[in-house]
């Protein structure tokens, strides 16, 4: 009864809380490393006050937020108003409980049995991030009515749109690779890359392009980032949020995009491997907590270079670009994909 | 039970894209615009009534306050002005001065306008490498008189004072370094898929309904009309100067964009060769101590960066004007808003504005 009670809830939970500030970690210095890069790129500082080279500013920034004051419109609806971030920000922590950061091990020697470096291993895992990760724009939707303001409104009607819209080409991308991978659990998908000895970004480069592109729409990165376009709508849905509330939408918004550079990771980049596992295998870098991190750095680096270089897209535009490129840019895509696996792959 | 009815959204006056304290106020049919309405005077301070209380130096500090990013423009026209009505002759070495200033505010001016556009189309860096470049001018301005964005660097009759040394030399050097620079601009915007969608075909006038509404400046020569008041009235010493007017085909915001760019590099070649043709000699005329002139009417108008900038001086004889209107290129452009903007989105209305370069300073004075 102990036994079960433990592996069933006591070591889940544990190792969740570890995922929770690892990823909450990442998280905060994400914003200083955004900050940092963005004002390498444009030719000044970024941050430099808070401790050496800046790095204690977000621990600067926690402070500020919390201490500020929660100001609430008058005539808003008050709880939908308190429901709006935490909806954001709660389905976009849950899904790191289905990412596999890594295959079995004990934690060089510390531990005496091997464990394995994800809380679960859900048989439909990437059903499960679909579906959880759609979860998110109720909380932006909530938000922008909620807050009694015309700008909010359109934000979360923007990100609404645009999210649904993006959705639909990023799930045919993922449909590619689930071919690919013949499963749908995330640790079975980087099984599979180690087993065919490729990645699938290399099969399926186009599925990847395609995710990518969808995965900047979704976490409303620049080029996509209309549903907060400071310069049209103030901005966007959190244009009424302050305090704590904020924070929440702001973590989660870097939450996801850490979220989908480990996705991604894992569908086209081999999750935890080593780039060429012959050459590494042994030596001091063999570590496949290392490897996946490197990996979302990555990511993490392209999306922030984005934002450093790209205007805006227009909302018609970026509609446009959803349903009438890449979306049948997609279907073929795993059309084609479908037929290699028969033919070649088989 | 349900009716249909058209959102009424404010726009400004606290606005990130308003550029000051522009209030528009927007009906909008989900995020199409039916009609926009500007409202303006929230910054407004009674320049022209203060003109009437001072004496005619004493007023020039007030012209740096209009359009507070081209001060040295404003000067120009100003002391222009009442050059003309006075009659005077400006000496040689004065006069390109001026244009010396006038031009390297010119490209200060353009380059806050692209930095500002782009910002408000979702590019963010042109701002930053702009604004380096700018802090070069600024760092020019301050040395030759002091000042960085008020600069009240001209007088009636002359300038203040002569260059410090080596100024000019400092000046050559940012002419040699900003070509480059410019490119730069270039390389991050003028090719951009996602920058040309967002300006091409948007906020499209034509010729006919530009002249018709009193556009000057530069979303006067987007739309294909030549007219450029340092060509058309050439005033100080631009009839001898080689510089090229651009102009665009399709009057839409990209043509008024590449407007702008190639203004910036005529202007660097203006500079160039103000910088080999300045003469030596006086830096002002003599006898212009006590200004008195004659009951008498002028108008005179200079090319500001945003468009044609004149002052109509009426003088009763007495030591101060008695009336001064002020014709701002950023009021007269403003106007044409509602023609730029009708059946265009949200994000184009943040587009017009941009394209339009409007400094609220100026327009409401």
């Amino acid at each position: 009864m102990n036994s079960i009670l433990l592996g069933l809830v006591v070591i889940p939970l544990i190792k969740y809380l570890v995922v929770v500030a690892i990823v909450m970690t990442i998280v905060a210095w994400s914003t200083w490393a955004e900050r940092k890069i963005l004002g390498f790129m444009q030719a000044r500082i970024g941050p430099n006050r808070a401790g050496p080279i800046g790095l204690l500013q977000p621990i600067a920034d926690g402070i500020k937020l919390i201490t500020k004051e929660d100001i609430i419109p008058s005539r808003s609806e008050k709880f939908l108003h308190l429901l709006g971030p935490i909806l954001v920000f709660v389905p976009a922590l849950m899904l790191f409980s289905v990412i596999p950061f890594g295959g079995e091990s004990t934690i060089f020697g510390l531990l005496k049995e091997p464990v394995t470096l994800y809380v679960t291993d859900v048989n439909i895992g990437m059903i499960l991030v679909l579906a959880l990760s759609s979860l998110g724009i109720y909380g932006l939707i909530l938000g922008g009515w909620a807050s009694n303001n015309k700008y909010s409104l359109m934000g979360g009607l923007r990100s609404a749109a645009q999210m649904v819209s993006y959705e639909i080409p990023q799930g045919f991308a993922i449909v590619a690779v689930l071919i690919l991978a013949g499963s749908l659990s995330l640790v079975r998908i980087v099984e599979a890359q180690a087993e065919s000895g490729m990645w699938f970004i290399f099969p399926g480069f186009i599925a990847f392009f395609i995710f990518f592109v969808c995965a900047v729409a979704e976490t409303n990165r620049t080029p996509f980032d209309l549903p907060e376009a400071e310069s049209e709508l103030v901005a966007g849905y959190h244009t009424e949020y302050s305090g704590m509330k904020f924070a929440l939408f702001f973590m989660a918004e870097y939450a996801n995009m850490v979220l989908v550079s480990s996705i991604g990771t894992v569908l086209f980049l081999g999750g935890w491997l080593p780039p060429f596992p012959s050459v590494t295998r042994g030596t001091m870098i063999d570590l496949p907590l290392f490897w996946f991190f490197a990996k979302v750095a990555v990511f993490l680096f392209l999306l922030i270079w984005f934002r450093a270089t790209f205007p805006r897209y227009r909302f018609d535009q970026l509609m446009a670009l959803g349903w009438k490129w890449l979306l049948p840019l997609a279907i073929l895509n795993v059309i084609a994909l479908a037929m290699l696996k028969l033919w070649v792959f088989a | 039970m349900f009716d249909i009815q058209e959102l009424e959204l404010n726009m400004g006056p606290q606005h990130p894209a308003t550029h000051g304290v522009l209030r528009l106020v927007l009906k909008i049919d989900g995020e199409r615009i039916i009609s926009v309405d500007p409202h303006i005077g929230y910054l407004h301070r009674g320049t022209e009534k203060l003109f009437e209380n001072q004496s005619y130096q004493a007023n020039i500090p007030h012209t740096d306050r209009m359009d507070y990013v081209a001060a040295a423009t404003n000067n120009q026209a100003y002391v222009g002005a009442v050059e003309k009505l006075l009659g005077i002759e400006v000496p040689e070495r004065a006069m390109f001065i001026r244009i010396i200033l006038a031009e390297l505010q010119r490209i200060a001016s353009h380059i806050v306008w692209l930095g500002t556009h782009a910002l408000d189309l979702g590019a963010l860096t042109p701002f930053f490498y702009g604004f380096r470049e700018r802090e070069m001018i600024l760092d020019l301005f301050e040395e030759y008189c002091g000042a960085r964005l008020t600069l009240n660097c001209m007088r009636i009759g002359g300038l203040p004072c002569d260059v410090p040394e080596g100024w000019l030399d400092r000046v050559r050097e940012f002419v040699e370094l900003f070509p480059e620079k410019l490119q730069d601009y270039h390389n991050l915007l003028t090719e951009n898929r996602i920058w040309k969608l967002r300006t091409v075909d948007v906020g499209v006038i034509s010729p006919e309904e530009a002249i018709d509404w009193g556009l000057t400046g530069p979303p006067l020569r987007g739309s294909g009309v030549q007219w450029d008041v340092r060509r058309a009235l050439p005033y100080e010493v631009y009839d001898r100067l080689d510089f090229e007017i651009p102009i665009g085909n399709n009057g839409d915001t990209y043509d008024r964009y590449l407007v702008r760019m190639e203004e910036m590099r005529q202007s660097n070649r203006i500079l160039e060769q103000c910088l080999k043709l300045i003469p030596e000699g006086d830096i002002i005329a003599k006898g212009v101590k006590i200004i008195k002139p004659k009951p008498a009417e002028v108008y005179f108008s200079v090319e500001a960066p945003k468009g044609e900038l004149g002052f109509s001086i009426v003088s009763d004889g007495s030591d101060k004007p008695y009336r001064v209107k002020v014709r701002p290129p950023c009021f007269v452009n403003l106007q044409a808003i509602e023609t730029l903007c009708k059946g265009h989105l949200i994000a184009d209305v943040v587009a017009v504005i941009g394209t339009l370069d409007i400094v609220l300073g100026e327009i409401d004075r």
